[in-house]
């Protein structure tokens, strides 16, 4: 047993503890705690020192190592993503604290419960075994579930939360059901192992087919692909609204990586397959997000199929990350830095939307925004940034990510793909600019009034040094996504 | 003074945009002060980009003067890499010109929101110069788009009664091009690394370099790209710059934008962005894609004839005089996208010039409008009439520039039609009979225009008292009558300027030019 729990696996996955530990002491901690708002800076404090133990990791890592015997890798990409995902929970709470207040639901659970989904998809991160996939995707899962029907007292927050408990479990269960047939195939959880028995098998194989049909279509629903995805808007309006950001960036990145392992690793054999599924998958994704957006009022709806249509160009990003015989290269840093600069662009965006809701207002209309140019000058030019960013206009973090998805298809000969990922990305201008118009061209809607406070503030500003910084010189963080080839 | 020599582009292009930054320190209610610093900054930017004029080396205007390179994204091999050769030269003039007497012309116009206006003139400035300096593709791309967020504002806040339409529009037309544009350059900077790989001598002139975005990098992979390639890639340019220029059938956004731009807005417009798009075309479509280039000279010759004639036709037809300077854009820039697909020197050369000529007189008339429109707020022709007996000076100018824009003997508008027809006819006779018959049209419309408006009794009672022109407004349109006469009287150094590498190009394009036509070329130069 000494393969199994020995102290360098323990220091594999010191980050995941230190989370499990600080979500166990803010439980504890909310029973003893009068002003609540302390929980939330212990919750950044466990972040933080998750963090530091992350850094401490990337010294020691190459590519490729493997931990509890190959159930965990701690590789580059998992790296990365485990990054993403602490930027995305940090700013998640930075932006919760006035928001629970106004809805007077502060409770210590909900920090425990960022801090359990956090860990449940770092898990995901580095997952190399079906079981240890689909147990941390669970843990995130459920978590998630209890966060957004977090506002007891609201009903679309409630109905929000089942219906994407439904939703949830019934994907979860599709995609279990893929499993059991790899596992059928392989006779083992390895992705390792499931990849060699896919590969001896003929191309065709009809049992390995179903498996891939059934193991994409739960990720498909995961990461809200179209034809999968009617769930995002209904639990992204319902959702309290900082959920509604963590759910887009965090969430979202760690379903990504959950796709990217166990499409590119396990099942690798069948890549001509899935290249063919995911390629229309990708463009629905991308078409049908970007035209359901243009006719939303419903600030919050809009956002969640702009991210329905950013899921289409990462998906894109996929395909050109396994394109045999072209390198992956390309591909692989567009997945990266297209997710990092949507984490940090879309808190920003997500943070303002947070803003504005306050006692009086619910504040998730595009016309409550009217005029927001007048009253709050700074804030609407950091949304302006934050909206051209998401439309992937220079210099800003949002183009760096589209020009890497763009030339990964080109170089990889997917000229059609890349024609229709690229008059997409044009046509979702229209419903950006159509914020910009109101909070720039409208007339101020007396009413609005900004709740701001300095968590928001603070994770703004993080979020535009980034955006500006990966949009006018992306270089650190192109090879930090390099790192995974060299 | 070594250090000015030496990063005198960069200087010229970002210092409107450092006047930007300290217009934004401002506080928004001190309009005076924040007037006078905008003028001042775009004025002394002129000064400043003029001793490019005089030091730009005439003899070698093919080659890339004033060249400045630094390491920028290292990961893409994308540098921050400027330098201007005689066409650029013109087009940087031409913007510092046209920016301080767009800028004087907002002076009384733009009462509202004055602190964001001028902040976004200054970064529009920044941006069009960004465009024409670029010689590293990503550099350029990003100019190329970054421009497109200030005139957006420009249009969408300061605009007409359907401004949320005319800026929406433009900005979705502009960038469904450019997304295309974007894919060409990737197709080049993929390209690049395997051709030079296969030919040594290509990678020889560009040692240590696996990607890169350098535009005389992929100037010089030209002979090496295949027919099938260079289709593609021409085409994905074709979209971006054509919808820029604009030509037939992507010009509807043009009238749009220009009715609902700001005065200002329109001039810049038809000054200097349209000429982006016909830059575009000289700098990467014809040098890069030699062979692509002229497969679809039918193809836009026959677009470009279509802009003239058809623009023409509704510019005539407008009720609405911005509407009609708007047309007249569209089939101006066709005769300059007529001249330039002629490919011979006479029409490249003819090309050039004119976009020159457009940015002056179009800039002026779209002045011309605007003055009357702040005066009455109305721009219908209906409303006018006889306007010469109270506004003479006004009447005098806008009968220079209408004579400018049809092209009389004299003035600048004469120099660029007339080169651009002599090159249409070396290449192809009915060419240039269409093009004649574009050049009455424009007569016929610009003068109709003149007549109905300043001739006549002035019998309206809301014209009977209406002020001439006053010093400022004066100030904004001398300047560009000077040129007019100038280039109408003395074009000589305009063509010296533009002779290298106009006669480059054309040896890229058809490399036997020279030898083969030489008779020909010169009885073209005797004419002339």
């Amino acid at each position: 047993m000494g393969q199994f729990f020995n102290m360098q696996d323990l220091g594999a996955i010191a980050p995941e503890l230190e989370l499990m530990l600080f979500g166990m002491i803010l439980m504890i901690a909310d029973l003893l705690v009068e002003n609540k708002k302390w929980l939330s800076l212990i919750s950044l404090g466990g972040i933080g020192w998750s963090g530091f133990f992350l850094y401490r990791l990337h010294g020691a890592i190459g590519s490729g190592i493997y931990a509890y015997g190959g159930l965990l890798t701690i590789d580059h990409l998992a790296w990365i993503f485990k990054l993403i995902f602490l930027i995305g929970a940090a700013l998640t709470v930075l932006i919760s604290m006035k928001y629970l207040d106004i809805e007077r639901e502060q409770h210590g659970e909900y920090y425990a419960l960022i801090m359990f989904a956090t860990m449940g998809m770092m898990f995901m991160a580095g997952a190399m075994d079906l079981i240890t996939l689909y147990i941390s995707l669970e843990t995130m899962a459920i978590a998630t579930y209890v966060l957004v029907g977090f506002l007891r007292s609201n009903q679309r927050s409630n109905e929000a939360s089942l219906k994407y408990f439904l939703l949830g479990a019934f994907s979860s269960g599709i995609l279990l059901y893929g499993m059991s047939l790899l596992y059928g195939i392989s006779g083992s959880t390895r992705f390792l192992d499931i990849a060699a028995a896919l590969d001896q098998r003929s191309l065709n194989d009809p049992i390995s087919m179903l498996a891939l049909v059934a193991v994409s279509t739960g990720l498909f629903f995961k990461i809200a692909a179209v034809p999968f995805h009617q769930w995002t808007p209904d639990a992204y309006e319902g959702a309290p609204s900082p959920i509604t950001a963590y759910m887009s960036v965090a969430v979202k990145a760690a379903s990504f990586v959950m796709l990217v392992r166990v499409f590119m690793i396990a099942l690798s054999p069948l890549y001509q397959h899935w290249t063919l599924i995911m390629g229309a998958v990708a463009v629905l994704t991308m078409t049908v997000g970007n035209v359901a957006a243009m006719t939303q009022t419903n600030l919050k709806r809009l956002l969640a199929y702009s991210s329905i249509s950013h899921a289409g160009y990462i998906l894109l990003g996929v395909i050109a990350a396994y394109s045999p015989p072209f390198s992956s290269a390309t591909g692989m840093t567009a997945i990266q830095i297209y997710l990092l600069a949507y984490t940090f662009t879309n808190i920003g965006i997500w943070a303002l939307v947070v803003a504005l809701r306050s006692r009086e207002m619910i504040g998730e209309q595009i016309y409550e925004m009217n005029g927001l140019a007048h009253k709050h000058p700074t804030l609407a030019v950091l949304m302006l940034i934050f909206l051209l960013s998401l439309a992937g206009i220079p210099p800003t973090a949002g183009f760096i990510g589209k020009y890497y998805i763009f030339a990964g298809l080109i170089e990889t000969k997917h000229t059609a793909l890349a024609v229709i990922a690229v008059l997409n990305a044009a046509v979702s201008v229209f419903y950006y600019l159509r914020i910009v118009a109101a909070m720039f061209m409208k007339e101020s809607a007396d009413k609005t009034r900004l709740s701001l406070s300095p968590g928001i503030l603070v994770a703004m500003s993080v979020a535009l040094v980034f955006t500006l910084w990966i949009g006018f010189y992306p270089d650190p963080f192109i090879n930090l996504a390099r790192e995974l080839f060299s | 003074m070594d250090f000015f020599r030496q990063h005198i582009l960069s200087i010229v292009a970002f210092w409107p945009l450092a006047g930007m930054f300290v217009l934004l320190l401002m506080n928004k209610e001190n309009k005076a002060l924040i007037r006078w610093w905008a003028n001042l900054v775009v004025f002394s930017g002129f000064l400043v980009s003029l001793p490019l004029w005089f030091w730009f080396d005439v003899n070698n205007s093919d080659k890339m003067q004033f060249v400045e390179k630094h390491a920028w994204i290292v990961t893409l091999g994308a540098d921050f890499h400027v330098g201007i050769d005689g066409i650029s030269l013109l087009l940087i003039m031409l913007t510092t010109f046209l920016g301080p007497l767009a800028m004087l012309s907002s002076w009384t116009a733009i009462e509202n929101r004055t602190k964001e206006y001028y902040a976004f003139m200054l970064m529009l400035q920044t941006g069009m110069l960004g465009v024409f300096i670029s010689l590293d593709f990503f550099m350029f791309y990003v100019f190329w788009e970054v421009m497109l967020v200030p005139m957006y504002f420009l249009i969408g806040v300061w605009g007409g009664p359907r401004r949320l339409y005319a800026a929406i529009k433009f900005f979705l037309y502009t960038l469904v091009g450019s997304v295309l544009l974007l894919l060409g350059i990737l197709a080049l900077y993929f390209a690049f690394p395997t051709l030079a790989m296969q030919n040594p001598e290509l990678a020889a002139q560009f040692p240590d370099t696996t990607h890169t975005f350098n535009i005389l990098a992929f100037q010089a992979m030209a002979k090496y790209l295949s027919h099938d390639f260079q289709w593609w890639v021409f085409l994905a340019f074709f979209v971006g710059f054509a919808i820029k220029v604009p030509m037939f059938p992507f010009h509807t956004w043009l009238p749009d934008a220009h009715v609902e731009a700001p005065t200002a807005g329109s001039v810049i417009l038809a000054g200097v962005l349209l000429k982006m798009g016909t830059y575009g075309f000289l700098r990467f479509s014809l040098p890069i894609l030699p062979w692509a280039t002229v497969y679809f000279v039918p193809l836009m010759s026959t677009l470009a004839i279509i802009a003239i004639v058809y623009g023409a036709l509704v510019a005539m037809m407008q009720p609405d005089m911005k509407k009609l300077v708007a047309y007249s854009s569209v089939s101006h820039m066709g005769f300059v996208m007529l001249g330039m697909f002629a490919l011979n020197p006479n029409g490249l050369n003819g090309s050039i010039i004119q976009q020159i000529n457009h940015g002056i007189s179009t800039g002026a008339l779209f002045l011309i409008v605007g003055i009357i429109y702040e005066r009455r707020h109305t721009r219908e022709i209906a409303q006018f009439g006889g306007l010469s007996t109270v506004m003479p000076v006004y009447a005098t100018i806008f009968l220079i520039m209408t004579m400018s824009s049809i092209g009389l003997p004299l003035l600048n508008g004469f120099i660029g039609e007339f080169t651009i027809m002599m090159g249409a006819l070396q290449h192809n006779i009915w060419w240039a009979v269409t093009g004649g018959a574009g050049i009455v049209l424009g007569a016929a419309y610009m003068l109709w225009l003149y007549q109905r408006t300043m001739f006549g009794k002035n019998d309206n009672p809301a014209n009977q008292n209406l002020l001439d022109l006053n010093a400022r407004e004066l100030a904004t349109l001398v300047p560009l009558i000077i040129v007019a006469f100038w280039i109408g009287l003395y074009p000589a150094p305009f063509f010296k300027i533009l002779d290298k590498p106009v006669n480059k190009l054309v040896e890229t394009i058809s490399p036997d030019y020279f030898k083969g036509e030489a008779p020909k070329a010169a009885s073209a130069g005797e004419t002339r």
